[in-house]
């Protein structure tokens, strides 16, 4: 692969955009996990499925629009799902969690209808659903830069708010924090890193890169910060390991990522079990 | 600078559902005080609370915070609050004692700008008054309760409040570390000159260290100094408390009768 690498453009453009989302998608993971809202990220890819589904359609039945990457009506859509959980939060204070079936269910209504009247699934699709090493062009490359770039900058700028939203929102509230605020801007960025890690990761399998590294981290840190970076770790060898073997084994990558990370959790829980018990005796 | 008015509520009255749960409350604070707020269970001690800390809006009245109506106040690092349900967070939270206290300072803090070693510093010393400082990287959901009781304390001082909101602080904390923390509040209140309002319902312990006793059923049935309270107790308020007390019994099995 490493040869390939430097000859083929679009290994460089998955290889690197993959390396961003193995960041980005574990980072916003954190705090959607310790907020108990893991199935967030999971309506938000099927709702990016349904904006990929309106642009091939679009694409099929309109005219004079050809090459319109898909991943751009998916990240509206998501945006859009996005807002309009925060809505149903709102209205339902007491059940939070019901905003997510909500919007999953009416997001993989709606694309179903879509794919249909846009002639069924092709290879494009597929791709969408588990990932692909070649879909990746320059251009999503650098969307999906600036898209880390900018995620980045905004947890380090608003940790503190973030953190403290995250833990105790009341606290949080008598703290000055401006709680709907940053709840907006935090789910705006978890679906344009959703709509950024679907090319590689795939919709089916975006949800599994923002929480599975979370799920090992959490096995093994104390701390916060120490969460958040064994997560970025934990995602980043999921990706890299996961788009090798994806292109030696000729498979989309979403899979061999997700079995990365799966294997990685399984070995953090392990690993915790060894040590609490060579405690336990220790202790004896 | 004395006696100033800190908090200021004028015929507040609030409402979850249908009852009243705060009905005309007129109550003020006065800096330098430190009020003891008593009343049977479900008597809106916590709502009114909430309502003192924009955690919840009035449905009537109006509440001032240092002179500002509270829609307007900004001023949030001068209040340090312990709620009755501090630690019913999610305990398998991924933090340190030291990240929790750390929090009580954002406001302080402000924002666009990032904890440094000060207020790390700052936190030590939050924990070393509760006693907690050995435990500043231990995660937070492996305390006990008491432990994380005393932890809460320590994020409400860290931002150096003059005005100090206790619901309820003391419930799992054990007798020594009661002593120790009433020992604390006289000496922030008297020696600071911190503002204290406390939610309690050992009625014996704070007629001994409040300068004022607030006794409230939705509504504010007493308002007076310690002194005063004792003559009040063995008479009126006994009667009071009972006969209010009574009234809710009575409510409640209305409501299972006939459930609205
Ligand atoms: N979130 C809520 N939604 C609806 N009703 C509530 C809510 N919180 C409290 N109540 C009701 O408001 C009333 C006052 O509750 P509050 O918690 O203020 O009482 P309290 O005086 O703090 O009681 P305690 O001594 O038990 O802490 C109660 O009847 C309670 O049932
Ligand atoms: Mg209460």
């Amino acid at each position: 692969m490493i040869e390939s690498f430097f000859q083929y453009e679009f290994l460089q453009n998955a290889a690197i955009t993959g390396i961003l989302i193995g960041i980005v998608a574990p980072l916003l993971g954190v705090f959607i996990v310790v907020r108990r809202l893991s199935l967030i990220a999971d309506a938000l890819s099927h709702i990016t499925l349904t904006g990929i589904a309106a642009s091939l359609l679009l694409e099929k039945k309109v005219t004079g629009i050809n090459d319109w990457n898909p991943v751009y009506m998916g990240m509206v859509f998501s945006v859009g799902g996005a807002i309009l959980i925060e809505r149903l939060r709102k209205l339902y204070k007491h059940y939070e969690e019901l905003a997510i079936p909500i919007i999953l269910s009416g997001g993989i209504g709606l694309g179903v209808i879509l794919i249909s009247l846009a002639d069924g699934f092709n290879t494009d699709l597929f791709s969408y659903l588990f990932g692909s090493v070649t879909a990746v062009d320059r251009t999503s490359m650098w969307t999906v830069l600036i898209i880390t770039i900018m995620v980045i900058a905004i947890v380090i700028l608003f940790y503190k708010e973030l953190f403290v939203l995250s833990f105790d929102e009341e606290q949080a509230s008598i703290s000055g924090v401006n709680g709907r605020w940053i709840h907006l801007l935090f789910i705006v960025m978890v679906a344009l890193v959703i709509a950024a890690s679907m090319q590689v990761v795939g919709i089916l399998l975006v949800s599994a890169l923002m929480t599975l590294p979370v799920a090992s981290a959490l096995r093994l840190a104390r701390s916060f910060k120490q969460t958040i970076g064994l997560s970025i770790a934990f995602g980043e060898t999921s990706v890299l390991i996961g788009l090798f073997s994806s292109y030696h084994l000729s498979v989309p990558p979403g899979g061999t990522i997700v079995m990365v990370a799966v294997i990685i959790l399984v070995m953090t829980i392990l690993f915790k079990k060894v040590r609490t018990q060579q405690w336990i005796k220790g202790e004896v | 600078m004395s006696n100033h008015p800190i908090v200021k509520m004028e015929q507040v009255s609030f409402k979850y559902e249908r009852e009243w749960v705060v009905k005309d409350v007129n109550l003020t604070i006065r800096q330098g005080q430190f009020l003891g707020l008593v009343g049977p269970n479900g008597s809106g001690k916590s709502t009114l609370i909430k309502l003192m800390l924009g955690l919840a809006k009035p449905d009537r009245g109006s509440i001032t915070l240092y002179d500002r109506p509270i829609k307007n106040f900004s001023n949030w690092q001068e209040i340090g609050f312990v709620s009755q349900k501090a630690n019913s967070f999610n305990s398998g939270f991924p933090a340190t004692v030291l990240e929790v206290v750390k929090a009580g300072l954002v406001s302080r803090i402000g924002t666009f700008k990032f904890f440094n070693k000060k207020h790390k510093d700052k936190a030590m010393q939050a924990l070393h008054t509760v006693e907690m400082e050995d435990y500043a990287h231990s995660n937070i959901g492996e305390l006990s309760g008491g432990q994380q009781q005393r932890v809460f304390i320590a994020r409400a001082l860290v931002s150096d409040p003059s005005l100090l909101i206790l619901d309820e602080p003391t419930v799992g904390v054990d007798a020594k570390h009661v002593t120790e923390f009433y020992d604390l509040l006289g000496r922030l209140n008297k020696e600071q000159g911190i503002t204290l309002l406390m939610v309690t319902h050992d009625i014996g312990t704070i007629t001994e260290h409040a300068t004022h006793v607030v006794c409230m059923n939705k509504t504010v049935h007493f308002h007076g100094n310690t002194e005063e309270y004792k003559e009040f107790n063995d008479e009126d308020l006994n009667r009071l408390y009972g006969h209010s007390v009574q009234q809710l019994t009575h409510n409640h099995d209305h409501d299972e009768v006939n459930p609205s």
